[in-house]
């Protein structure tokens, strides 16, 4: 293994380097330097930056912003994180989310991601120095970025307002079957008003299911309620096949597990 | 391609190295420093069995560039034994039948390790979830779970 590391104060001299090919950004390092590890020689230079500012988390009453550079284990231990605690306990083993960065997660290609989709359910954003882009236009292009992202930043649900579910085969540890996030706000008699719903593995990255957001407006959380949406599910999706799930059955047993969410 | 200088403390003791930059901690580990308890089974970050401990948080050495531990404090199973008394863990492990082929061993003794420090009297469930990043082909894991809850219990004993 051919690799390099070089460590940066600053983002600006971390991106500076970014630019030179065959570079990448060293997160937590569970992706990449495992990649290195199988003889993936299109990474031999790795850039990391440890500035303080990466590792930062602010929670704000209108705002959170959590820097890159903060792992899963950080955001399961914070007092003021407890809706997204969930979802950092579902990525990997103690070790892994010792390790695994937010900023890294939101890079991982499926069956991995499971984070991020809690994000894109929230309505997250994501700094990569030039301003402000929603998760979902980020993910999109993610393969082109070469620019370090320094944070992402969400509303802060309201108690409760998130949800999330990860299915793996094996307990209490696995990789994802699936993940679903959904941020659901209802009025007083019980109806949708809006509806964000994430999944993870149903396509390469973290994706909307958007088809079922709209099913669920103006209707309750009963099984009536619910089954447009459930049957709209699988709209735009393609999941991927792997070791774990077909992309048969995971089409099949979404819609299954999204009613034990909503219905939760 | 140019060395680079590390330098961390190894169970307790000073160590300097020149490594090839981009060197995972394992291979520093071992290679270098001579420390072969931590073992390189998958370099995947799947098995477990490489598990050492830094700043005392449990890691995966095998995905840690050894270049990022500089200044670390480094814990490894060979840095548990007290001269010839074993760590408690150690112990349970042996008593209670833990150990088979003995290549998971060290990284299930480490992660057990951190739990203790943190949780002194876990409950199963907390053992389960502590050894989840931890593979073993042997011994069907009961026995290990049992020697963690063991040392455990021998050690609010001792305590006592
Ligand atoms: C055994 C094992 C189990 C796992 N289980 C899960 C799981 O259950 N769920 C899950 O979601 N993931 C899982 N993962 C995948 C991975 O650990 C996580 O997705 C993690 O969050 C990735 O973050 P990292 O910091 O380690 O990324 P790295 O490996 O450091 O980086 C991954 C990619 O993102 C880029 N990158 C990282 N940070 C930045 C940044 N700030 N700016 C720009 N680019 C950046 C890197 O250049 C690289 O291309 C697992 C991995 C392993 C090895
Ligand atoms: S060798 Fe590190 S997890 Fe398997
Ligand atoms: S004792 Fe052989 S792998 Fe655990």
């Amino acid at each position: 293994m051919a690799l390099a590391l070089q460590t940066f104060a600053t983002v600006k001299d971390a991106n500076a380097a970014l630019k030179i090919e065959g570079t990448r950004y060293l997160g937590g390092g569970t992706l990449v330097v495992r990649a290195a590890n199988e003889g993936d020689v299109s990474v031999f230079s790795l850039v990391r930056s440890i500035d303080p500012a990466l590792s930062t988390i602010e929670v704000g009453d209108a705002k959170v912003r959590i820097g890159a550079s903060v792992t899963m284990a950080a955001i399961t231990r914070h007092p003021d994180l407890g809706a997204l605690a969930k979802a950092a306990r579902a990525v990997g083993g103690p070790a892994i989310r010792n390790m695994a960065t937010v900023g890294g997660n939101l890079f991982a290609p499926a069956p991995y991601g499971d984070f991020a989709v809690a994000l894109l359910a929230l309505d997250a954003s994501v700094d990569t120095g030039k301003g402000e882009l929603p998760l979902e236009t980020f993910l999109a292009g993610r393969d082109e970025t070469r620019a370090l992202v320094t944070s992402v930043s969400f509303t802060p649900p309201k108690t409760d307002s998130l949800r999330f579910l990860k299915v793996s085969r094996v307990k209490p540890k696995g990789v994802s079957v699936l993940s679903i996030a959904a941020v659901l706000e209802q009025a007083a008699d019980g109806t949708i008003g809006s509806a964000r719903i994430a999944l993870g593995c149903l396509a390469d990255r973290p994706m909307r299911a958007v088809a079922a957001e709209k099913a669920l407006i103006g209707r309750s959380l009963t099984r009536d309620g619910i089954a447009a949406a459930l049957a709209a599910a699988s709209e735009g999706t393609s999941p991927i096949t792997d070791p774990i799930a077909s992309a048969w059955y995971r089409a099949e047993v979404l819609p299954v597990h999204l009613g034990r969410l909503l219905l939760s | 391609m140019a060395k680079v200088p590390v330098q961390f403390t190894l169970n307790g003791s000073e160590k300097a190295e020149f490594i090839d930059s981009g060197t995972t901690l394992l291979n520093a580990l071992r290679d270098k420093i001579g420390d072969t308890s931590p073992k390189g089974g998958c370099h995947q970050g799947t098995c477990g069995a490489c598990s050492v401990i830094v700043d005392g948080e449990l890691r995966l050495s095998c995905l840690t560039l050894a270049e990022t531990c500089n200044g670390a404090s480094i814990t490894t199973t060979s840095g548990l034994a007290d001269g010839g008394v074993l760590h408690t863990l150690q112990r349970a492990f042996l008593d209670t039948f833990a150990t088979q082929c003995g290549f998971c061993s060290p990284g299930m003794i480490i992660a057990a390790k951190v739990l203790l420090d943190h949780t002194p009297n876990p409950s199963r469930e907390e053992v389960v979830e502590a050894l989840s990043g931890n593979i073993c082909r042997c011994t069907g894991y009961e026995p290990i779970i049992q020697a963690v809850l063991t040392a455990a219990r021998s050690n609010s004993q001792n305590a006592a």
